[in-house]
């Protein structure tokens, strides 16, 4: 933007203005500084162009979701929803408990214990989005008479993704464990997000 | 379709060379709006008001795609959907309030551009086509404006709609039926806005087409000068770039701060409250009016209240119609040679004239439709008309213009050498 024209005008291109024999002139620093303020103002413009496709605040406010959570018996998984995904609460009986320990957290493929994924003292409640890591689909198992896949956890019937009773990847595509949002307990209603 | 002593266009560096070669798109805004265009060096400030249109649409179409992203047309959600863009949606607010001062201000713009080519005679030959694009634009603006208000789906929105639909249910025989055809129903409703959120989106697109067409025909002749004397030599004109940019740049720097006042200080004041009120189909609100930019037009529309061999209803549409279509034919209506009113005293009398009775009709568009305000009306709509029919023709016929300066060099400097040098050969021969 500095060099504007290359036009043959007096004022612009000779420097006879120049008798301090300094290099800026007036009319330089006009430009630059008016250049300068277009261009801080442009940003400033954009800046709301760019957060107004953001999530707006009636969807934020959504973005809590609290479940009661002392009606599920073990065996049992509900479906909730968070941020309009599905959520998987699943209260896990001892054998499936046992099955998840059983397993050597370091030779899987995302090593993760059912300990960390749980809360302290509420081992047998495993809280997972219900969004396979893979691409996105709902994988099967929460329901009673699906498909819970080889690890008797959860299957994904898109891509052929095995998670097992702790909703860790254990086959198929899928790179991570199902996610565990963040989440707390109060009394018997867990609070997520 | 230039002066012969444009600027070329001659790039330096390889890749502005190679692109030249295969798509000769930089050359083509330099020679538009670059050193490659050399304008009149007299323009004053009131020729800004083309290229503060051009942002004004440029800054319309941005923000109204952007609401359109948050915005549902239908007539369930409309209003909150409205309502969500102000309260939920991040800057939803200042888009919106953007949005609709950007309206308010392309029209201010708009009007004062057209006044200057009344004053200035920028319609005149060879510049018919010119001024024609610009009439067609302007209708196209009313149009997308009329149905940009209906949206929100507000009170003012409801009622606008059913009242300037209405207008077309005045034309005989037909005008019912058409009238339910635009609307899809009886009344404004679901099918209505959906069609007019349609055509608001699409009919900007459509301006900026007839804009393009109106710059093309602009840059064959080049812009008229305050003078209205034509361009004679190279001393006449400076580059646009960097002189215009410039001159453009700081009338954009003015206008902001004022749009930028109206948006941040007092967004609402060109608005009006009804219209943060739903549609409600069985409640008029007790004064209906237009958006302030239609007043003149709503005024003449409602300065016929007698029957006269055809109903007053259809005299109030034909009138308020007429009064946008008689500019088409102003380069015809006006004989004068002589371009500038700084030339024509006579001319520039009723120029003024016409700005009061202007500044009149606004005033009554708003007023509420009882007396004195609709023999004012009645008054003001006469004298509209009566300058464009008759003064205007007249005039120009009678008139005996000022002795025009020999070029644009010599109004500017006060002397131009070459004109001395034509006198002595004229002289000679």
């Amino acid at each position: 933007m500095a060099d504007t024209t290359g036009t043959a005008t007096p004022d612009m291109v000779a420097p006879e203005g120049d008798a301090t024999g300094e290099g800026v002139r007036r009319r330089d620093f006009i430009n630059i500084a008016a250049v300068s303020a277009a261009g801080v103002g442009g940003i400033a413009v954009v800046y709301p162009l760019i957060s107004q496709m953001a999530p707006s605040a009636d969807v934020l406010a959504e973005s809590t979701t609290e479940v009661d959570v002392s009606a599920i018996e073990p065996g049992q998984a509900v479906k909730a929803v968070f941020r309009k995904q599905p959520l998987f609460i699943r209260r896990l009986t001892p054998d499936e408990i046992k099955q998840a320990n059983d397993v050597d957290a370091g030779s899987l493929r995302d090593p993760q214990t059912l300990k960390e994924r749980t809360k302290e003292g509420h081992e047998d409640m495993l809280v997972t989005m219900g969004v396979c890591t893979h691409l996105g689909c709902v994988p099967l198992g929460a329901a009673e008479g699906e498909n819970k896949g080889e690890f008797g956890g959860y299957f994904c019937p898109c891509h052929g993704s095995h998670y097992d009773t702790a909703g860790r990847i254990r086959k198929g595509p899928a790179p991570l464990n199902l996610e565990v949002p963040e989440y707390e307990f109060a009394d018997t209603v867990i609070r997520v997000g | 379709m230039s002066f012969p002593w444009a600027n070329h266009y001659e790039p330096q560096h390889p890749l502005m060379k190679w692109v030249d070669d295969k798509l000769p798109l930089p050359r083509l805004v330099y020679n538009a709006v670059g050193a490659g265009y050399p304008v009149p060096r007299n323009l004053n400030y009131m020729y800004n008001f083309g290229v503060l249109a051009g942002f004004c649409l440029v800054l319309q179409i941005l923000t109204g795609v952007i609401l359109a992203m948050h915005y549902a047309p239908n007539s369930l959600v409309a209003f909150g959907s409205t309502e969500h863009i102000m309260r939920d949606v991040n800057w939803g607010w200042m888009l919106r309030y953007m949005h609709a001062n950007g309206a308010s201000f392309f029209f201010l713009v708009l009007y004062l551009h057209i006044f200057r080519g009344f004053y200035y005679g920028s319609y005149k030959a060879p510049r018919e086509m010119i001024w024609l694009l610009g009439v067609v634009i302007f209708l196209l603006c009313m149009a997308t404006a009329f149905m940009g208000y209906v949206l929100p789906w507000g009170q003012m929105s409801f009622w606008g709609a059913k009242v300037i639909t209405g207008l077309f249910g005045a034309i005989p025989l037909v005008g019912e039926p058409l009238q339910v055809w635009l609307l899809g129903g009886y009344a404004p409703d679901n099918a209505a806005l959906n069609r007019f959120f349609s055509l608001h989106f699409l009919l900007p697109f459509v301006i900026a087409g007839v804009v393009i067409l109106h710059i093309w025909a602009l840059h064959i002749p080049g812009s008229t000068n305050p003078t209205g004397v034509e361009v004679k030599k190279e001393s006449d004109t400076v580059p646009f770039h960097p002189y215009y940019t410039a001159k453009d740049g700081f009338g954009l720097g003015v206008f902001l701060i004022i749009y930028c006042l109206f948006v941040f200080f007092m967004p609402n004041a060109l608005g009006h409250p009804d219209n943060y009120i739903e549609a409600n189909p069985l409640s008029t609100p007790a004064l209906i009016v237009p958006e302030w930019y239609f007043y003149p037009f709503y005024a003449i529309l409602r300065a016929f209240t007698f029957d006269l061999i055809l109903p007053a209803k259809l005299w109030g549409v034909l009138a308020m119609f007429a009064a946008i279509l008689v500019w088409f034919f102003l380069p015809w209506l006006d004989k004068s040679p002589v371009r500038s009113a700084r030339y024509r005293p006579l001319y520039r009398v009723f120029f003024w004239i016409l700005m009061v009775d202007l500044a009149a009709l606004f005033w009554l568009g708003g007023a509420h439709a009882e007396e004195p305000y609709i023999m004012f009306s009645q008054i003001a709509a006469a004298y509209y008309f009566l300058h464009f029919l008759v003064i205007v023709p007249v005039v120009s016929s009678i008139e005996r213009p000022k002795p025009l300066p020999y070029s644009i060099t010599e109004a500017v400097l006060g002397k131009d050498d070459d004109a001395q040098l034509d006198a002595v050969a004229a002289a000679k021969a």
